[in-house]
């Protein structure tokens, strides 16, 4: 039972990461949202790569032992990268709305008129 | 001669990569060519596009005449290792990616031609240009590629690359606030399809399309694969009840924007079809009994679902764009309902692909499908074309306060004319053929679906009948008196798509024989594109 | 936005060295150890990150301009692209490993346990990636601690 820990804690994650986008009306607990789906996202990855008692994948220093995968890690170090992208490019976007309408409400933004 | 055959050979073995490298080269020398002078980095990138169509054009001539699959291995080396595994990228080029890179290749060059002009007057150009290029480097990457993840990471590239040129006019808010909506949908639906991605890589420990193609079985985690797969690509197609952020993206970026925003659209969409014919491909025929103890095959569900999400698609486009008075975002529910037909007409393929006095009628399905893609980019297409035109002319986006502009932009109102009536699928244009062949496979299935595609296509017509007149015909206004044509090179551009509507309409045959029926065939065939990687050892 | 007091600046003037120091060790040694361009590149920029908050985004953006950035973070991309490019002018495919098997510059693989003269284009590439990932998200940070400061003012 020990060993499902982490695929629960991937679907919690998602989940409330999916209820914040969804239901919220501030823009910046949209982009914490999608965060929260992110990181979910991530730590499936990291959970997939561990064997039973295993080691860093370093190739020297470790002798004959059991490595965990390596190319879970770089799918995952692709998807953080991404992910800081996509988060600098909605927070200027934010920056711009602020100062446009005056309000992060999603509801008042949709019925201004310019 | 002899010199010039090896030359040529050799550059067609690295063509794939080349298509995808030479924008991404042409993007960051983009700003130091801007430092020098303004038209040097027009002429820099319009260079840049035709060499990648050269390459591209060799590409496809190769494997729609010859008939081969391309594959490219990053870094050299053999496909597969020894021992059967697939460790390095490739991209797979066959018919149905050559479909696409056709119609890439040919909107990158009227996009980069028609903003020669049309964002002549604006600042931060270098920019605009950098993105551009970012952007057609995405779509063919994911186009042409072979590897799942590599898919994913051109998605995300397309996607961040498009947020930024839909944001472009940043002294209005609404611009932004559409790249807004854009963004949180686009990262939500590949945050998706990663999710899909890891279920698979953690089953069969491999990330190549072929290898996954061959060693998949349809137990319940690929179920939930594939389900997070067709929603996190419909999302980015724009399908019903996902489809919010696809008018207000499409009406308030510029006009050249939005060309490729609908090329970027149809790669998503060309996405889901490669998932649910070549990856689950195998796994089709066979039935699932989760319904209470019914037998239920896999196509039949899935095609079910499409057609029903396709009829929802349909109306909401039409009806919305009924009540619309905003020039472009009238174009852009009219652009959600042609994605109606698309999927309307995969989906009723779907559903009858395995019964055998049926199988002319499936492959006619598919046939209107994948030819309604090309001709749903060009006509819409050329409807924005013509929208930018008339705003750079009169800087007026509301049919309330149009009216009279066909004494002063002739040529305008031509094209306008020939894209209205392409879109509403009359003929000789080329929105009739492919339209009548999904109402005749679609009636063959079920009546109903038909009909309710002919009501709705003479709805459309309706709409834009009544912005034509709206817009272009009726008295001279006065504010109107001094506008002028719009500039050569958009002329040009918005000429050379109206062109191509025109042959399509008057030969057909030439068009659906050569380009469409490969894509057909590549597309039903799965078990061609898996042994290519997997008989090579 | 503002600095802050001296006793920060000048805790900041001791620690930004050994944050820089850090990022580049980091960056150089991606193939022997975890690590890599985006891993340093991140840890340099937080480090000046430290340098905008505690000295005021008003004193870095009058010494350090945005488009000087920009031209750096261009040259960390063409840098990438141009080794991919020379893969398949020198070694028949493209992003190919192409400096494998010569003795003099990054030759070998797995000889010794910290060598960092090995790999082929692998460390080549980190730097190219770290220098792109500095200098982007360096000018992130900056241009976003600059465009909050002015109030009222436009962007």
């Amino acid at each position: 039972m020990i060993y499902n820990i982490p695929y629960i804690a991937v679907v919690t994650l998602v989940l409330i990461g999916l209820y914040a986008v969804i239901m919220k009306r501030n823009l910046i607990k949209i982009v914490i949202g999608i965060t929260l789906i992110e990181s979910g996202v991530n730590l499936f990855l990291i959970t997939l790569a561990y064997r039973e008692d295993s080691v860093a994948p370093i190739y020297h220093g470790s002798g004959m032992r059991l490595m965990s995968l390596p190319v879970p890690h770089a799918l995952t170090l692709t998807s953080i990268v991404i992910g800081v992208a996509v988060l600098a490019l909605m927070l200027s976007l934010i920056i711009h709305i602020y100062k446009h309408y005056g309000t992060l409400d999603a509801k008042e933004i949709g019925r201004k008129e310019e | 001669m002899n010199g010039f055959e090896n030359i040529l050979s050799d550059l067609l073995v690295h063509s794939p990569a080349l298509i995808v490298a030479i924008p991404l080269l042409g993007a960051f020398l983009t700003p130091f060519f801007g430092k020098v002078h303004n038209t040097a980095r027009n002429t820099f990138v319009l260079i840049i596009v035709l060499l990648t169509s050269f390459f591209s054009f060799l590409l496809v001539h190769d494997i729609l005449v010859n008939g081969n699959i391309h594959t490219y291995v990053f870094g050299g080396g053999s496909a597969l290792t020894s021992g059967g595994f697939a460790v390095r990228i490739l991209f797979q080029v066959d018919g149905l990616n050559a479909f696409m890179a056709i119609i890439a290749t040919l909107f990158a060059i009227v996009g980069v031609i028609y903003s020669w002009s049309f964002m002549k007057e604006h600042t931060g150009l270098s920019k605009y240009y950098t993105l551009y290029l970012l952007m057609i480097a995405g779509i063919f990457g994911m186009v042409l590629t072979g590897d799942m993840f590599n898919f994913f990471v051109f998605l995300e590239i397309t996607s961040i690359a498009s947020c930024a040129l839909i944001a472009f006019y940043t002294n209005k808010g609404k611009a932004v606030d559409a790249g807004f909506k854009y963004i949180v949908v686009s990262a939500t639906g590949a945050l998706f399809v990663l999710f899909a991605i890891a279920i698979l890589y953690g089953q069969y420990n491999a990330l190549n399309i072929a290898v996954l193609a061959s060693n998949i079985q349809f137990s319940f985690l690929d179920r939930i694969a594939l389900v997070l797969l067709i929603s996190g690509l419909a999302m980015k197609a724009g399908i019903v009840p996902m489809h919010m952020w696809l008018p207000d993206a499409y009406g308030r970026a510029p006009s050249s924007v939005t060309l490729l925003l609908i090329v970027a659209t149809q790669a998503s969409l060309y996405g889901a079809l490669r998932m649910i014919f070549t990856l689950f491909g195998g796994q089709l025929s066979r039935s699932v009994n989760e319904v209470g103890g019914i037998e239920i095959n896999v196509n039949l569900l899935i095609g079910a679902v499409l057609v029903g999400l396709a009829i929802l698609t349909i109306f909401v486009g039409v009806l919305m764009a009924l009540k619309e008075s905003d020039f472009k975002r009238m174009i852009g529910f009219a652009a959600v309902a042609e994605i109606g037909y698309m999927i309307l007409a995969i989906g009723a393929a779907l559903t009858i692909m395995f019964s055998v006095n049926d199988l002319e009628t499936s492959r006619l399905a598919l046939n209107g499908g994948i030819f309604h893609i090309f001709n749903d980019a060009l006509d819409v297409g050329l409807l924005f074309l013509v929208a930018g035109a008339v705003y750079y002319a009169t800087k007026e986006t509301s049919l309330n306060r149009l009216g009279g502009l066909a004494r002063n932009m002739k040529y305008t109102t031509v094209f306008f004319l020939i894209g209205l009536l392409a879109v509403a699928g009359m003929p000789p244009m080329n929105g009739f053929s492919s339209k009548l062949i999904i109402y005749q496979s679609t009636f063959l299935v079920n009546p109903i679906l038909s009909i309710i595609a002919i009501l709705c296509s003479i709805l459309l017509l309706a709409v834009f009948v009544k912005v034509f007149y709206s817009a272009f015909l009726g008295p001279k206004q006065a504010k109107y008196e001094k506008v002028k044509e719009a500039p050569k090179s958009m002329l040009v551009a918005m000429a050379i798509v109206a062109g191509i509507i025109l042959f399509i309409g008057l030969f057909p045959d030439i068009f659906i024989s050569n380009v469409v029926e490969p894509a057909t065939r590549a597309l039903v065939n799965s078990g061609e594109y898996i042994q290519y990687i997997m008989g090579v050892i | 936005m503002m600095g802050m007091s001296k006793i920060v600046k000048t805790m900041v003037s001791v620690a930004l060295p050994l944050t820089l120091i850090y990022g580049l060790y980091i960056i150089a040694h991606g193939h022997l150890t975890p690590g890599g361009g985006f891993q340093g590149g991140a840890v340099v920029a937080s480090g000046l990150a430290m340098l905008v908050v505690s000295y005021g985004s008003v004193w870095t953006m009058d010494r350090i301009k945005e488009k000087h950035l920009s031209s750096l973070e261009s040259l960390g991309a063409f840098g990438f692209i141009g080794l991919a490019f020379l893969g398949l002018i020198f070694g028949s495919w493209f992003f190919n490993n192409f400096l494998l098997g010569n003795e003099y510059l990054f030759g070998m693989i797995g000889e010794g346990a910290s060598n960092i003269n090995t790999a082929g284009v692998i460390p080549l590439m980190n730097f190219a990636v770290g220098l792109k990932v500095i200098a982007g998200l360096f000018a992130i940070v900056l241009v976003m601690a600059y465009a909050t400061s002015k109030k009222g003012g436009d962007l």
